[in-house]
């Protein structure tokens, strides 16, 4: 369904193209042996080149470059096996050196696209311009001190990936699936943990309007949006204004714009008279990056399953709906348990449990399914349970619970509970006899048509074993017995 | 023979025979620092206990059996180095009470292998100059004084300056300097000793304040072509720590000083026949040819066509990496603050950095962004780098057929200071000899062949292939064994 | 191309460099005598050629790389010894509103 913005002068459609920062996953950062680890104290993992001192010359991590081929791989991009650092020049408190190292002119990948699931079941594809390496600034705390900015270069030098996207989005939940996807991707590759609270990943938001048919209009950079939901926030709120502009007649400045969230909106962020002009040129502290064909299909051929494929596999393989597929693979994690639950067993009623009983614990006791309530080899032996005839339907739901409680073993419970289902014929015979004769009243109704009360001989049949005789063969028996 | 007056090779030899002690070695160089140091100005920072304690260690390694190649030699320090726990200024304000927590590779290097160090060295500002006036610290005297006006103060050169003047009064038995364009050769021709730059990356840049990263190269000074062979092999290596760190074996430099140059082609570029050269240079330079050709080498004319573009090219290169290497000094994290009460953090780095450098220096970061800004870049930068390359190209044809380029060092002897100040491209063409070699990464050496008609030392330069210095040394010892320079400045220890 | 006063304080501002007014005049006049100079690099023909960044033949053509280890931090006091205002843990400078 096409998004559109009304506006008094008729329909507009929005163009979206996304600049995302994504914090590689590496020991150490990009050009220095510090550490990369969030929370640690203030500037307790900063070198001396990550703080800028005299005379403090970068070297790349070779890691950090495997992690940008990997991304780029996983994004069906282009790998340039040549390319560079320049040096972005401003100052800033949190920026050291007075510039940012970043790939300007030559980034390590070029052109790719993705496909993002939207909530009506269709795809779409989204081009990537680029993806190239940087370093990330310190971060400023303006809260601790009336007068004073203080500042902390932990994050000064972590390497960062800066994925560029085509302006392919047209909605805000297109730019919403287009981060979630990006994300998966990253998180299967095990290239950026993609914790969006911690920084890991920011989104430059380029907003602009226009009339069906037109070219692009002046675009917007809305600055470092740090979550799904603000992104699409900012989309719709900054689309709204642009909308405004044009038709009280005034005219889009190109500008870099912030996203209130407390207040919903977004608003100028520089004034325009310190016009950026970052002097870009290349850093002649570094050489040209030039990675190898070879290594780079080393690379390739390691890359683990990637969601699409994955999802394609468990309907062709498991034969559940594309929705639980897409579902099961959202995050890596989740996929690993469900395949774990569905080896050997009904793939289907493992979906079920997975995405029902378990997604449920998960919610309640507010664990993840990287800790999961409940392991997926217990949640297995359940199932194993139910198919071998152990546990009814109704007796496994108990279980689980128990097992959520206590993290113990379904067997173990079901034997300490006696919860074991009765399938013995004779013992159902005799409680069925008993319920029979203390209900002789409604014996004779059924057996003069109220078929209905077929029901209420079961509930009592179960109560009187605390539910846990074979259903199916309570039925038999009764069904036997009354005829 | 008084101990300053030893070359470096033969003080390891007297060290060797226990002919002197290390103590006593750094003793004498420490009197002579003192004695000299108010007049010359060319040290910023001495640290005689310092050195006094180093070369008590460097006996007691010495009697252990565990002597380095540099065993108890006194050196001077370029203030560019980042010395652990030693104030570095690279001879700015900005930097007036910075004191590096980590040691730079090469005085690393010197120390692993012996080293005493006496003190660091003046210098121009950041490295920016041709005159060690631009030092925050004041002048450096030259130890040399004219014949006819020995009142007149003259200049070291730059922007080594204190380094060269340090070695030539026997205050030390060499020094380290950089050069970016020129900054250990033509203050090695001024004070008539001799200095190398070597090939781009031969020595690590890791710890040394950086002026253009991609032109800045760490070489020693010494009396003799057989010492600075010594230093270098201390001072040079493979570093993990500098992208730009050549893998390359490193030589026994001093080895090749013995070698012969019969054979060698050596090349005379014609475009270095500047208009209105002195004729004492012109005579200078066809006295080393000579030299050369006796000693049975062939003298090559040769062409590199750009050579002219060079200075020009160079005045944009280094100030555009300057500009941007400069934008760390803000006040922030080390050095010089300065802001009024109400300062905001802009008012801060503009007051810091406009307070904190000298004239010269915010004229480079100026003339580099502006040419690094938007709309000259192609212009400017993208320009002279194409031209770089046009002048790496020129010296790759050369070598097709010369193994050395030989030619004057500077266009003129020291001058006084107060000359040539008036213009500031009047100041950069000290450079124009030596400038050629720093953008194409080759190695260069200069060395006192001669005196002009004022008594003052006057210099050629050897230019080699990239990491071909062991020809380099080869025909500067040559050309050293011929001119045979005695003459010693009016201003030195134990004169 | 000549500096006009206008573009001399717009460098001064992106390289942060105080300028006075007084003094805007004599450094267009230094800015400008170098340019001049180096005008004449327009006269050389570069078409088609590969601009050099740095280096030597023969020196280091692509970057070394590092291995994925923590080799240093753990070090704020030797970061923070030479600040001028430290705050705590913190490096301090006037705060900055955005």
């Amino acid at each position: 369904m096409t998004y559109i913005v009304e506006g008094e002068s008729g329909p507009w459609e929005v163009v979206i193209g996304l600049e995302v920062h994504a914090q590689i996953t590496s020991n150490a950062k990009l050009f220095s042996g510090a550490a990369t680890a969030f929370g640690a104290e203030p500037n307790a993992q900063v070198s001396f080149i990550d703080a800028g001192f005299p005379g403090m010359l970068p070297v790349i991590n070779h890691e950090c470059v495997a992690q940008a081929v990997r991304t780029g791989l996983g994004l069906n991009a282009k790998v340039n096996l040549w390319s560079r650092f320049d040096r972005k020049n401003y100052f800033y408190a949190d920026l050291p050196q007075g510039y940012q190292i970043s790939q300007y002119a030559h980034p390590i990948i070029g052109e790719g696209a993705i496909d993002i699931e939207l909530a009506d079941g269709s795809t779409k594809t989204i081009g990537i311009t680029r993806l190239h390496l940087e370093q990330d600034a310190g971060k400023s705390q303006h809260d601790q001190h009336p007068t004073k900015s203080f500042i902390d270069l932990n994050r000064s030098g972590v390497a960062l990936m800066e994925v560029v996207s085509e302006p392919d989005m047209r909605s805000p939940e297109e730019a919403g699936a287009y981060l979630t996807k990006l994300r998966q991707i990253m998180r299967y590759l095990g290239t950026c943990d993609g914790n969006m609270d911690e920084g890991s990943m920011r989104a430059d938001v380029n907003v602009s309007v226009r009339k069906a048919g037109e070219g692009f209009r002046t675009r917007c950079e809305v600055k470092n949006v740090n979550s799904i939901r603000f992104v699409m926030q900012a989309v719709e709120t900054e689309a709204r204004r642009q909308v405004e502009v044009w038709e009280s007649g005034g005219t889009v400045e190109q500008e870099t714009r912030l996203f209130d969230t407390s207040r919903g909106i977004t608003r100028s962020m520089r004034s325009k008279e310190d016009a950026h002009d970052y002097r870009y040129f290349p850093d002649p502290d570094l050489p040209p990056l030039v990675i190898d064909a070879a290594w780079v299909e080393g690379l390739k051929a390691a890359l683990p399953e990637l969601p699409d494929a994955r999802r394609a596999r468990y309907v062709r393989d498991y034969g559940i709906t594309p929705y639980d597929a897409h579902v099961l693979t959202l995050e890596r994690e989740t996929a690993a348990y469900y395949e774990t639950v569905a080896k050997g067993r009904d793939a289907k009623q493992a979906a079920n449990w997975v995405m029902g009983d378990l997604f449920a614990a998960i919610n309640r006791t507010k664990s993840s399914i990287a800790e999961p309530p409940v392991s997926a080899a217990d949640l297995g032996a359940l199932l194993d349970l139910m198919a071998d005839g152990t546990l009814s339907g109704k007796l496994a739901k108990e279980v689980f619970e128990v097992m959520v409680e206590t993290g113990r073993a379904p067997g173990a419970i079901v034997e300490e509970r006696g919860l074991k289902q009765v399938t013995d014929t004779g013992a159902i015979e005799a409680v069925i006899d008993q319920v029979l004769a203390a209900n002789a009243d409604k014996v004779a109704e059924y057996r003069s048509g109220k078929d209905k009360l077929f029901g209420f001989f079961v509930g009592q049949t179960m109560k009187a074993m605390q539910g846990k005789g074979n259903p199916a063969l309570v039925n038999d028996v009764l069904k036997q017995k009354l005829s | 023979m008084h101990p300053t007056d030893f070359t470096l090779a033969g003080a390891l030899a007297a060290l060797n025979e226990g002919a002197i002690s290390a103590e006593e070695l750094t003793r004498a160089h420490v009197a002579a620092v003192e004695a000299l140091n108010p007049k010359l100005n060319a040290f910023i920072t001495t640290t005689s206990e310092k050195a006094l304690d180093a070369a008590r260690a460097s006996d007691a390694r010495r009697k252990r059996g565990e002597a380095g190649p540099l065993e108890g030699i006194p050196l001077a320090i370029k203030d560019l180095f980042c010395t652990e726990g030693v104030r570095t200024t690279a001879g700015s304000k900005i930097l007036g009470n910075f004191i590096p927590p980590y040691e730079s590779t090469v005085t690393a290097q010197l120390k692993r292998d012996g080293a005493v160090f006496l003190g660091k060295a003046n210098l121009d500002e950041f490295a920016m100059g041709s005159s060690n006036l631009t030092s925050a610290y004041g002048g450096v005297l030259n130890p040399w004084q004219r014949k006819d006006d020995p009142s007149a103060r003259l200049v070291p050169g730059g922007s080594s300056g204190g380094s060269a003047a340090a070695v030539a009064a026997r205050m030390a038995l060499g020094a380290t300097g950089t050069d970016t364009g020129g900054s250990i050769r033509q203050p090695a021709a001024f004070c008539g000793i001799t200095g190398i730059k070597p090939t781009y990356g031969r020595c690590s840049r890791f710890g040394i304040v950086a002026f253009a990263s991609s032109l800045d190269q760490a070489g020693p000074f010494a009396r003799t072509v057989e010492d600075c062979a010594i230093l270098l092999r201390s001072m040079a290596g493979h570093d993990p720590k500098d992208s730009t760190s050549a893998n390359q074996p490193v030589p026994d430099f001093a080895a090749a000083c013995g070698r012969s140059v019969k054979g060698m082609r050596i090349g005379v570029p014609r475009e270095y026949r500047l208009d209105g050269m002195p004729a004492e240079i012109e005579k200078l330079w066809r006295q080393g040819l000579d030299w050369l050709r006796d000693a049975g080498a062939e003298i090559v004319d040769i062409s590199l066509p750009h050579t002219k573009y060079a200075l020009p090219t160079y005045y944009i290169v280094a100030p555009a990496e300057a500009s941007s290497n400069l934008a760390r000094y803000d006040g922030v994290r080390f050095g010089l603050r300065v802001a009024e009460k109400d300062s905001d953090l802009r008012d801060l780095y503009e007051r810091t950095r406009a307070e904190g450098f000298g004239a010269e220096v915010r004229r480079r970061i100026m003339i580099g962004t502006y040419v690094l800004s938007a709309g000259y870049y192609d212009a400017y930068y993208l320009k002279a780098q194409k031209i770089r390359a046009l002048i790496a190209s020129d010296f790759d044809a050369a070598w097709a057929k010369v193994d050395a380029i030989v030619t004057p060092a500077t266009p003129s002897a020291a001058f006084a200071e107060g000359e040539n100040a008036d213009d500031p491209v009047k100041m950069y063409l000290n450079d124009v000899f030596t400038v050629t070699a720093n953008l194409a990464g080759l190695p260069g050496l200069a060395l006192p062949t001669g005196l002009d008609h004022q008594g003052l030392p006057l210099g050629l330069q050897v230019i080699g292939r990239a990491f071909d210095e062991e020809t380099v040394f080869a025909v500067g010892a040559a050309l050293e064994r011929a001119a045979d320079f005695k003459a010693m400045p009016a201003m030195r220890a134990g004169a | 191309m000549s500096l006009d006063t206008a573009t001399v304080r717009r460098v001064a501002a992106l390289a942060r460099l105080r300028l006075e007014e007084q003094d805007v005049a004599r450094v267009q006049g230094e800015l400008n005598g170098i340019l001049g100079w180096i005008e004449q690099l327009q006269a050389v023909n570069t078409d088609g050629v590969e601009p050099m960044a740095g280096g030597t033949p023969g020196g280091v053509a692509a970057m070394p790389m590092r291995e994925d280890v923590v080799t240093d931090g753990g070090q704020a006091e030797a970061v923070l010894a030479n600040a001028p205002d430290r705050e705590g843990e913190y490096f301090g400078v006037p705060k900055v509103v955005e």
